[in-house]
């Protein structure tokens, strides 16, 4: 089947199987390999991407189920070399190691930060709490948020 | 393809560097194995084993080659060359050929245009099974009949145990072995299986080439004995074999075994098209060795005064099916068995079986982990039993400079354990929070279990360390070829795999610091451009490398001076001091040293438990470690936060858990780590006592967080709760109920 | 396999009329776990996300109809977390944030799961399912809806539509067990309200939803009233004695709350 979506602002369209998740859509098909395959089940957040402006897991949204809806990926943040703020942080904050968490942490922090402009600790870490990372121990994470935050 | 030539902004050794690919990452640019695409690709899908120990009569593959889309259907028939590969040793088949020794064995492969159409023609395939009753106890596993009659690991100069299923049985034997301290304590361990659950699953692209030969990009930590299995098995010589490093999404050892790269090659030269395997999470699990399930037994004499007299340990290890690197975590287990103690006497026995259970091998602390978290317990035990503090216990028995371990092995470089002890223990944990707080904040957190009811609070200690790169006379060598060209830039190659723990940043840094020059690029990292770099594990790539940088770098400059205005291209080969393995019959040296360097790390640990529910929250961890030299601070400090949480996790939620050889929860719902609300702060202190051998003092530093911190979150919940918690990871039930595991 | 997208109810209950073996997806948070791991291939999927009138909640006469299409986080974050605390406080407890902005109450009822979180507070106050098929509209009581382990009365022809609730306005809690801080399936859990009676019932300790009830003078048995009434399992979550021993601590704590 045929699906018609906006991504990052411009229309793509992609011809998918039936059973296809979004996630699978983006990486596979649509150019937007950016949100990540880490668990498949909603269980990591790597694959976080914004549907209609919310955050969800890409792999448990079935591809056509976005038909004629908007999607913003984690390559729909940056202004061409300019970094988003978030992204930044993460940079300066060393909250990045293998990087596979990354863009499903810089989306889910962008959400965070568009809602709440000083999250406390707790709001950070509950708002970060679908998102899992093996390699920092989130320490360096949160350093990230909060630098982006203040930024 | 990671084709993108890397480059760092300005940064030298010792300061703090942003790491080069973070940009990338961020963008979600930065190309992992999972994200390869060329045109005409193929998906590639293994077919595996639903049973843990089974006869194969029969595989049929004749519907799934007629199903549409589907270019190949492969069997063991159909492997071009050797059938069996392994890391050591060769004992475990590209694909099953008559038996199937473990849950999720790969028995066929099939390559089609969508994973659908190739998932559909794997479940077509007919593979006519006769179970057998599987080895699934450990402990049974030397009386029951043997999986591997042929004995793959016997006559490579170590102890050849007859009995059934011993995949390696070593035995140190220290000074008196029967000598008596005034007081004993004893007791039994137990450490369930650990998975590495690194994020990006095993993920990989073959590329045939034409020609006969084959381009694999890969997430994998070792390019090059990845080559020297892939080769043989495709029956083509080394140079026909191409491995790129793709980007790789963590790895903590389980990227040290073979995962896709055989399959994918048969399948891309089989059908003259690319091919891509991409694991779910449910086959990552299986796709993957493990760190092995211990259970130790252990009886520390000591006198009346603290001192050790006389350790003895018997260390049981599941191998699982297949011997991946178990021959050398066994041996790590037992040299770095007692901790970082000297003790005039020890008898330590280590064992690693093969059972029908998810195969084992490396992962971060590699056998010193499970032995820490037993012996840093018995040393709780003989502080109370002698009333002493447990840090001056510690303080009194730590190793230095000097001292000579249970292998006989004296200690000639840097081992300042005391130092490393007293900085943790001098480290404040913040003061108790008042009540009411929110649940996220308490034990159980966002489940809302308690407003404080049934907390308690507690603290624990223990120190841990273990060894720097390998040991036991393996040739250990990483190789770095250098080119300064002449617009005055430079180029490094060095195929030392970057897995996250940032040892790109390392040779940049090296490099800038040798060639004093600020526009030097890393080319990417494949076989085909340099020798070897040895893998990313066992702590050792970022002394490895930086020594084979700088080699290259010095002999390179030299070069120049000698053709100024020419093009220089140099490549040098580093090895550390030479090791000799241990002796079989009594485990001592046979030279000067088995292990080339050391490093210790001590936590004191806050934890909070909900004494009724059994539920826990770390509340704050103090660490010191000693880390020879930090090269990058900030990267240093992220290695020491997350290995911290590698251990928490296997101290409080991690099990691979398996009935009767298969694995009952192979998923992220099941198999749970530790999430933002799990971990808390890590507050940490690197103590840089240079390692005199290693290039500009480095040491490792992935391992030694994850070695200590299970033992000492562990102790912080018994000194919440009073139980022995004798088993990790703990369960709710042991805390609440008590466990069958709990001898008192 | 199809996928069909239906614009109203009523094209919604038409396709499932017509096409009874379909399974319907709103959040897709149970749905593409099994897609995803090829744990069941459905002929066909019907696509409820176009359908408006599935969303968001309405008051009529003083109860509440919750739309099946409500997501966790409507709950957690709207105005339907002072008159359904308990509910809320256990979609609070859902997953993760993701998933909580895309799994629904109805998606809840439809999987059955003994572990569904949304089910025990939606029990102690006394919900009913409305269920709709072309043939009309019916409403079952919560209790009597689900009948097993992921199994309930709803027919091929029908989907969930709504939840009705009137609200109790009584002190009510949810708890929830995990063997980690959060994004957890219940290893058990507990809602417990105390109006007029003691109410109380639980997640992951009985295959299908209980209710559990005493005068309010009988707070002290009530723990392990609510802990007999339990049957529980072992499984790779936790013990089934476990189990029975967390139900009588958190009755006990949450009577400490609700019992004001």
């Amino acid at each position: 089947m045929r699906i018609t979506l906006r991504i990052n602002g411009e229309e793509h369209q992609a011809d998918c199987w039936e059973g296809e998740s979004l996630l699978f859509a983006l990486r596979e098909k649509l150019g937007f390999p950016g949100a990540k395959n880490a668990c498949e089940q909603g269980e990591c957040g790597s694959c976080s991407v914004l549907l209609d402006g919310t955050l969800v897991c890409a792999c448990l949204v079935l591809a056509a189920q976005a038909d004629g809806h908007e999607v913003t990926t984690v390559e729909g943040l940056a202004e061409g070399e300019q970094l988003h703020p978030v992204q930044q942080a993460f940079v300066d904050a060393g909250a990045v190691q293998c990087g596979f968490c990354t863009p499903g942490l810089v989306v889910a922090t962008a959400d965070l930060l568009s809602r709440n402009t000083s999250p406390s600790d707790d709001e950070i870490r509950e708002a970060l709490s679908g998102n899992l990372c093996r390699c920092t121990g989130y320490a360096k994470i949160f350093d990230a948020v909060r630098r982006a935050a203040s930024a | 393809m990671t084709q993108t030539v890397r480059k760092l902004q300005l940064g030298k050794i010792g300061e703090l560097v942003p790491r080069a690919d973070a940009p990338p990452k961020v963008k979600g640019e930065f190309v992992y194995a999972s994200d390869l695409i060329v045109p005409g690709m193929l998906w590639g899908h293994t077919l595996r084993s639903p049973h843990a120990h089974a006869r194969i009569a029969s595989i049929d593959i004749s519907q799934a080659v007629a199903m549409p889309g589907v270019h190949a259907a492969l069997t063991h028939d159909d492997v071009p060359g050797e059938r069996l590969y392994g890391l050591e040793f060769q004992d475990q088949p590209v694909l099953a050929i008559d038996r199937v020794l473990y849950y999720g064995e790969p028995v066929a492969l099939v390559a089609a245009e969508h994973p659908e159409q190739a998932r559909r023609a794997a479940e077509s395939i007919h593979v006519e099974y006769e179970p057998l009753e599987p080895v699934a106890d450990m402990e049974r596993a030397t009386e029951l009949s043997e999986l591997h009659p042929d004995k793959p690991t016997h006559g490579h100069g170590y102890l050849d145990d007859p009995r059934p299923n011993v995949l390696r049985h070593i035995q140190i034997q220290h000074g008196d072995v029967d000598a008596a301290g005034d007081v004993v304590v004893t007791g039994v361990y137990e450490v369930g299986s650990q998975d590495q659950a690194f994020l990006g699953p095993e993920s990989g692209l073959a590329v045939p080439d034409g020609e006969g030969g084959v381009d694999i990009y890969v997430a994998t930590q070792w390019l090059h004995v990845d080559r020297a299995q892939v080769a043989p098995c495709l029956g083509l010589p080394l140079s026909a074999v191409r491995i790129h490093l793709a980007g790789v999404g963590g790895a903590f050892g389980g990227r040290e075994d073979l995962s896709m790269q055989v399959h994918g090659a048969m399948l891309a030269l089989h059908t003259n098209r690319p091919v891509k395997i991409v694991y779910n999470r449910e086959e990552s699990f299986t796709g993957h060795v493990h760190r092995h399930p211990a259970r130790i037994w252990c009886e520390h004499r000591a006198t009346h005064e603290g001192r050790l007299v006389n350790v003895r340990m018997k260390i049981l290890l599941d191998g699982g099916a297949y011997a991946s690197s178990s021959t050398a975590v066994a041996s790590n287990a037992a040299s770095f068995a007692i901790g970082p103690y000297e003790s005039p006497n020890a008898l330590i026995e280590s064992t690693a079986v093969y059972t029908n259970n998810p195969p084992c091998g490396a992962m971060r602390g590699f056998g010193a982990v499970q032995t820490c978290f037993a012996s840093e317990a018995q040393m709780d035990k003989l502080a109370a039993a002698l009333d002493i503090d447990p840090v001056e216990l510690r303080l009194l028995n730590a190793l230095a400079p000097g001292d000579v371990l249970p292998t006989g092995q004296r200690i000639t470089g840097s081992m300042p354990v005391a130092e490393t002890i007293r900085a943790a223990a001098a480290l404040e944990p913040p003061p108790e929070e008042p009540l009411p707080r929110d649940v996220l904040r308490l034990p159980g957190g966002a489940g809302n279990t308690t407003n404080g009811e049934g907390v308690r609070r507690g603290v624990g200690f223990a120190v841990g360390f273990k060894n720097i790169a390998y040991s036991e006379g393996f040739d250990d060598y990483c190789a770095a070829r250098v080119r300064l060209l002449t617009d005055g830039s430079a180029e490094v190659h060095c195929a030392a795999a970057e897995v996250g723990q940032g040892v790109t940043g390392v040779i940049l840094q090296v490099a800038r610091t040798e060639l004093d020059l600020e526009d030097v690029r890393l080319a990417p990292g494949q076989t085909a451009t340099v020798d070897s770099a040895g893998s990313a594990s066992a702590s050792r790539m970022t002394w490895m490398a930086a020594g084979a940088v700088r080699d290259a770098c010095r002999a390179a400059l030299e070069e120049q001076t000698l053709r100024p205005g020419e093009e220089v291209d140099v490549e040098r080969i580093y090895r550390h001091a030479a090791t000799t393995p241990l002796d079989p019959e009594t485990g001592q040296i046979t030279g000067e040293r088995a292990h080339v360097a050391f490093a210790a790390c001590a936590m004191k640990v806050v934890a909070e438990v909900d004494v009724d529910l059994g539920l826990t929250r770390v509340v704050w961890i103090g660490a010191a470690q000693d880390v020879g030299k930090a090269v990058n601070p900030q990267q240093v400090e992220g290695q020491i936060e997350g290995g911290t949480a590698q251990g928490l996790g296997l101290a409080l939620m991690e099990e691979i858990q398996t009935r009767d050889g298969l694995i009952t929860n192979a998923s992220f719902t099941d198999y749970l780590i530790p999430t933002a609300l799990d971990m808390p702060p890590v507050e940490s202190v690197l103590i840089e006592d240079p390692e005199p051998d290693a290039p500009y003092g480095v040491k490792g530093v992935g391992e030694p967080p994850t070695v200590v911190s299970t033992a000492a979150i562990v102790a912080a919940l018994r000194a919440a709760t009073g139980r022995e918690l004798a088993r990790v990871p703990v369960k709710p039930d042991d805390i609440c109920l008590g466990s069958e595991t709990e001898t008192g | 396999m199809d996928v069909l997208t239906p614009r109203t109810l009523a094209e919604a209950l038409r396709l499932k009329a017509e096409h009874r073996e379909a399974w319907p997806i709103q959040g897709g948070t149970d749905v593409l776990v099994a897609l995803n791991f090829d744990r069941g291939r459905p002929a066909c999927l019907l696509n409820l996300n176009e359908v408006a009138e599935l969303r968001g909640f309405t008051r009529q006469d003083g109860a509440l109809r919750l739309g099946s299409g409500l997501t966790y986080a409507e709950v957690e974050h709207g105005l339907l977390r002072d008159v359904l605390p308990a509910l809320a406080e256990a979609s609070r407890t859902v997953g993760s944030p993701q998933i909580r902005n895309r799994g629904t109450i109805g998606g809840n009822l439809g999987t059955s799961s003994p572990a569904g979180d949304a089910l025990p507070p939606l029990l102690v106050e006394g919900a009913e399912v409305e269920c709709a098929s072309v043939r009309g509209t019916r409403r079952v009581p919560l209790g009597e809806f689900v009948t097993g382990v992921k199994r309930n009365v709803l027919e091929p022809d029908e989907l969930i539509t709504a939840v009705w609730v009137t609200p109790s306005r009584a002190p009510q809690t949810f708890m929830k067990v995990g063997p980690r801080n959060a994004m957890v399936i219940a290893v058990v859990s507990l809602a417990v309200s105390a109006g007029d009676e003691l109410r109380a019932s639980f997640g992951s300790a009985s295959p299908r939803p209980v209710l559990v009830t005493a005068p309010r003078e009988e707070a002290d048995s009530f723990p392990e009233r609510v802990a007999a009434a339990a049957a529980p399992i072992d499984d790779v979550r936790g013990s089934e004695r476990y189990r029975r021993h967390a139900l009588r601590v958190l009755t006990e704590r949450a009577l400490k709350r609700v019992l004001v």
